[in-house]
């Protein structure tokens, strides 16, 4: 599997990542390696194998409907990079 | 009309919990404090896990069977992932391809544009319950439809699924137009919400709009969520589209516009109507049909002070949600017993209890719909006084005029209406074993409502004195104080019509000369003296008395 | 009053700090001591709290004078990897995207060591978001290896490692994703423990991939590791895949060896690749086995091949959508330049994370995303299954097995930083437990002719971290590995 410099840049921008073009190179370069490593998976017979999603099987692990004190807004609002003191602060969303 | 008009809806619902879904943040709604019901969890702070609130998925489980759903034994939590600053952890947590539930329907009754129930009807009953792969079914004729609405039909709409999501934050932007930075309040963060998603079978924005209004009633009455629109507990996005019919009588479908975000009943509505106007519109002049060059999928919103739909600022890059599965949550596994509990918490759905008040009580189906879309209070309350007098007829006919006319007036809910349902069947009683005449009734229901009232200084202020009980006894004590009781006793009648011949030469005389409705003042007459009298006999007395 | 605390074995000072020979405010502040004067060299500390863990360990001196009952870890300083959660510390994952990160909550685990009246004496540093294998990923500047400072302690638990064979404190928590506690542990010549998926709450641990991740104790020797394991283990409700089975006293039955017991030795651990040195020494401790009268018996593990090829995917894809959280708006680094919002994620994320993270993010969502999901992610979760249960057939017939930790002994720090792949490769014998939600141990069992530590591992059934650290105590017991220290320390 190939990837291009603009499968890498498809992928940084799904992945909200901005990368430099030396890195788009380097990623280039290093992703099409692990992807091709990986191939070896294409060995193994997997059909009707159960995809193994938890390392231990647990099922219904639920929580009473009782409610727990929450957060000051102080300490909910203390690692925001930007607030008014009220609420988070982000750029002007445009809506349309 | 040479277009049908398909639309299917996803309706967002917000589920009755004290809590949120994966956290003990309390879901109260609360927009002018924000971020004051946050944790670690709901932040989507490094390190924090969600846990499963298994009050939030019975009610889930509740809200399918309400809309026969299937459920599904074994469902499991995904990811979807977007890039939102209302959405703290970058993903949604939701279900994907094993949802709780799926496969459920909704029979709405709307208004027959066309004639062609009768064959339809049949066909219906063939099917059955449909599922997601069969075609969409016709109108079938309504057994309850009333003949005042002779062209009502049925119709069943499809729900294709119903899973389980978290809710996201809020974005707050800035009105003033100058780009200033937006804000992000979280108590609304991870709210326990149930998408239900229909198939395409809804013809028209007015039967859209009645199948929210049929939804909101089951689901509050399943008591599941208050589908408090104004406070976004109930949400909707329209799948709008034309099928256009050709000479050669195929189909053509036009592209298909979601309308997103849709807060009200009434903007549904609106909404709808805008689309297919403009839809048909740009299949004229354009003639692109879906799938077509320019006739992908859009988005767009509705702008309820225009009137207008715009589009959605379209994604740079075509959206990928890369759903996997949760690796922080388990599996749910429903089994009998779990689902068998959930079952005997399950209230009789509107639907079916509409149908029973006509069957069981003889009620005109305009009656029953009145008293079901009143909400499950006022049919509660109209059972008991219909079984407490055994006269559905004379309890609807009561609750649909008096009742509900004084409630307005007051504008009480059923629950705060002073005269309980033990009083009403009380007093419906005892017209019905005819120990009062229906006028005495209103009189006595009238009286009450006046103490009750007084007692609380007017239904303005709050109670100055504690409301005190209106008792059956109460009745009693009214009826005698007023002397409204029917007197079966003859001899004060004939005592009383006695006297009130001997002074009324002139009405004898003009009804001996033939005129008959001298009668009427003369009974008037009788019925002043001995209030309680039942005017028939009365009347018949006069007669013999005068035949003499 | 004893000299020099921090040369004891953690029996001793357990001893006489139980004796009140010695207070925990003194035996802390020779760690600290010890932290100031070697730690330079190595860069195994983010952050320590002078102040904050003397009051903790005066506190706990009180409570022992007043004669309370005391916790497991009674006065005993404990370093924490930066990827643990404790209110108003930094947590910064060795990531500038979490630099002036302070959690407003604790980990399980921290709760865990407060309620065990331990001192948390400081954070040690770490591969960004736990993603490496060399410490060399950190932010903050790499760790080196104490027995040669020119070569790396693994990872990507480095600090913690480097902090425990350098006497600067004697017990360490760490996280284990695909080996991050076992390998440095082994580079390192320590001992170090990755328990069962589930044994030990995960709530407040910084996740790299949610469903392999597991916190694990490092300590000089077995019975502190077995000490501090039962310490941290246990059900936590608000873990979803936290177990609800009772802690064993595994500081309590360590020192009873095994009788019959059954070592399957994995016949594909000692194939190409494996360093001769490596695989002499290991071999040697498979004979202190023999001799103690276990019986040895080759068991296969067919799919072991596929391990690096199925972690790296099933990793990276969790990783990926763990790591999406970091976009500048609620915490974390926030670009000073960007037009739209977008551009606002694009940077804060582009500045914020280094190389490697990027690299994986970059993999986990490609193999994630619409056409490759399939071929990549869920290929990798069924393989996944498989080897899972190449482990329940060995188990049927053995009680664990034995084998090397890592194919090398600590390379040079940089050798590997341009070929992230081989990197990679080095972590073929761990990482198949993470996958198969295995409890695995790391001990000491020999050195290299540079004089480098070397480790054997072995692994045990799910829930099996008793006979686990049974088995590994028999081995240390008949050996001295343990015994020796790092020239690094003296300084």
């Amino acid at each position: 599997m190939q990837l291009t410099p603009a499968d890498v840049r498809k992928v940084a921008s799904l992945a909200r990542l901005k990368v430099s073009d030396a890195e788009v190179a380097s990623l280039a370069t290093d992703l099409t390696a692990i992807l091709g490593y990986v191939d070896v998976l294409n060995e193994v017979d997997t059909t009707g194998v159960e995809p193994m999603v938890h390392a231990v099987e647990l099922h219904n692990v639920l929580r009473a409907d009782l409610v727990v004190e929450s957060l000051p807004r102080a300490a909910a609002l203390s690692n925001a990079p930007r607030s008014d003191g009220e609420c988070f602060l982000v750029p002007a969303i445009i809506e349309a | 009309m040479n277009y049908d008009v398909i639309i299917g809806l996803e309706v967002h619902v917000q589920l009755q919990t004290q809590t949120k879904i994966f956290c003990g943040c309390s879901t109260v709604f609360n927009p002018d404090h924000p971020n004051v019901q946050t944790c670690p969890v709901c932040l989507g702070l490094p390190g924090a896990l969600p846990v499963l609130n298994g009050r939030g998925f019975d009610l889930a489980v509740k809200t399918a069977l309400g809309l026969n759903c299937e459920i599904a034994r074994f469902t499991k939590w995904d990811r979807k992932q977007y890039y939102y600053p209302d959405l703290p952890k970058g993903y949604q947590i939701s279900q994907f391809d094993l949802p709780f539930s799926h496969d459920g329907w909704v029979d709405v009754v709307v208004e027959g544009a066309e004639v062609r129930s009768q064959k339809s009807e049949v066909r219906s009953e063939e099917t059955g319950h449909p599922t997601s792969n069969s075609s969409p079914p016709q109108p079938l004729s309504s057994l309850q439809s009333s003949p005042s609405l002779s062209s009502s039909i049925t119709r069943r709409v499809r729900i294709l699924r119903a899973h389980m999501e978290e809710d996201a934050g809020k974005n707050m932007h800035d009105e003033s137009g100058r780009g200033r930075d937006s804000q992000v309040d979280l108590n609304r963060a991870g709210t326990p919400l149930v998408e239900i998603v229909t198939e395409p079978d809804l013809r028209s924005s007015a039967e859209a709009r009645r199948f929210l209004e049929e939804l909101k009633l089951l689901l509050t009455y399943l008591e599941v969520s208050d589908c408090n629109m104004q406070e976004g507990s109930l949400r909707c996005d329209a799948n709008v589209n034309l099928h256009v019919h050709q000479p050669d009588g195929s189909k053509v479908p036009t592209p298909i516009v979601e309308v997103k975000n849709l807060n009200s009943f009434r903007f549904t509505e609106q909404a709808i109507e805008f689309e297919v106007a403009r839809q048909w519109e740009a299949f004229q002049q354009t003639g692109i049909r879906m799938g077509a060059k320019g006739g992908h999928k859009a988005t767009r919103g509705y702008d309820p002070t225009r009137g207008v739909t715009y589009p959605l600022r379209e994604k740079e890059e075509a959206a990928d949600y890369r759903y996997f599965p949760d690796p922080d949550l388990v599996p749910v596994v429903v089994d009998d017993a779990k689902l068998a509990a959930i079952r005997s918490e399950m209230c009789e759905p509107p639907a079916s209890r509409r149908d029973r008040f006509q069957s069981e009580f003889q009620l005109t189906p305009y009656d029953a719909g009145v008293l079901i879309d009143q909400g499950r209070a006022m049919a509660d309350y109209f059972e008991e006084v219909a079984r407490g007098c055994g006269d559905g007829k004379q309890a609807a006919n009561w609750i649909t005029q008096d009742v509900l006319r004084e409630m307005n007036q007051r504008e009480q809910s059923i629950a705060e209406f002073a005269i309980r349902p033990d009083v009403l069947s009380a007093l419906l009683s005892r017209i019905n074993r005819k120990q009062i005449t229906i006028k005495s009734a209103r009189d006595v229901f009238a009286t009450l409502l006046n103490e009750a009232d007084e007692s609380t200084g007017g239904s303005e202020q709050p109670p100055v004195a504690p409301q005190p009980v209106l008792s059956v006894g109460r009745i009693d004590e009214i009826i005698t104080a007023k002397g409204l009781a029917i007197v079966e006793d003859t001899g004060a009648i004939d005592a009383a019509i006695a006297a009130v011949l001997a002074r009324s030469e002139k009405a004898i005389a003009d009804f001996k000369s033939g005129n008959e409705k001298a009668i009427g003042a003369l009974i008037g007459q009788v019925m002043k003296q001995v209030k309680g009298a039942d005017p028939q006999a009365v009347r018949e007395k006069l007669l013999t008395a005068l035949s003499r | 009053m004893v000299s020099n605390p921090t040369a004891l074995p953690l029996s001793e000072l357990i001893a006489k700090l139980g004796a009140r020979e010695l207070s925990s405010v003194d035996a802390t502040a020779s760690y600290l001591d010890a932290i100031s004067q070697r730690d330079p060299k190595l860069g195994a500390f983010l952050h320590v709290d002078r102040d904050a863990a003397l009051r903790q360990a005066q506190a706990v001196d009180a409570q022992r004078t007043a004669g309370q009952p005391m916790g497991l870890l009674a006065g005993l300083p404990v370093a924490v990897k930066d990827v643990m959660c404790a209110a108003g510390q930094p947590a910064t994952c060795g990531s500038r995207m979490l630099k002036n990160f302070v959690p407003p909550y604790d980990s399980h685990v921290v709760t865990k060591l407060k309620q065990a009246d331990a001192v948390l004496i400081g954070r040690t540093n770490m591969d960004e978001f736990a993603m490496g294998s060399s410490g060399e990923n950190s932010a903050f500047g790499v760790t080196r290896n104490p027995w040669d400072t020119e070569r790396i302690p693994g990872g990507s638990s480095s600090g913690s490692a480097a902090a425990v064979a350098a006497r600067m404190a004697p017990l360490a928590l760490g996280s284990d994703t695909g080996g991050s506690i076992r390998q440095p542990a082994g580079l390192c010549g320590i001992v170090g423990l990755k328990p069962t998926y589930g044994r030990v709450s995960r709530y407040g641990l910084i996740a790299y991939a949610s469903s392999l991740d597991q916190i694990g104790p490092f300590a000089t020797d077995v019975s502190g590791a077995a000490l501090l394991l039962e310490a941290i283990s246990g059900h936590d409700p608000r873990d979803s895949t936290s177990v609800n089975s009772p802690v064993p006293a595994y500081s309590a039955t360590v020192d009873q060896p095994l009788a019959g017991l059954r070592i399957g030795v994995p016949v594909e651990h000692f194939a190409e690749g494996l360093d001769p040195e490596i695989e002499r020494a290991v071999r040697e401790a498979l004979a202190v086995y023999k001799s103690l009268g276990a019986e040895l018996k080759d068991v296969h593990l067919p799919h072991s091949k596929y391990a690096i090829a199925t972690y790296y995917l099933i990793a990276t894809s969790e990783a990926s959508s763990n790591l999406a959280r970091y976009d500048g708006v609620h915490y974390g680094h926030r670009a000073a330049e960007f037009g739209s919002l977008v551009e606002m994620y694009e940077a804060s994320r582009g500045e914020g994370f280094g190389a490697e993270v990027k690299r994986r993010i970059m993999l986990g969502v490609f193999a994630l995303s619409t056409g490759y999901a399939d071929k990549y992610y869920t290929k990798a979760l069924q393989v996944r299954r498989l080897i899972r249960s190449d482990f329940d057939a060995a188990f049927a017939d053995v009680d664990v097995i034995a084998g090397p930790v890592t194919p090398t002994a600590a390379f040079k720090l940089g050798e590997k930083t341009s070929d992230p792949l081989s990197m990679y490769l080095g972590d073929i014998y761990t990482i198949s437990a993470n996958l198969a939600g295995l409890p695995g141990i790391s001990i000491p069992c020999g050195f290299t002719v540079a004089g480098l530590p070397i480790g054997l591992q072995l692994q045990a059934a799910p829930f099996e971290e008793e006979k686990l650290l049974r088995t590994a105590r028999m081995h240390e017991r008949a050996t001295d590995w343990h015994h020796r220290q790092p020239q690094a320390q003296e300084g």
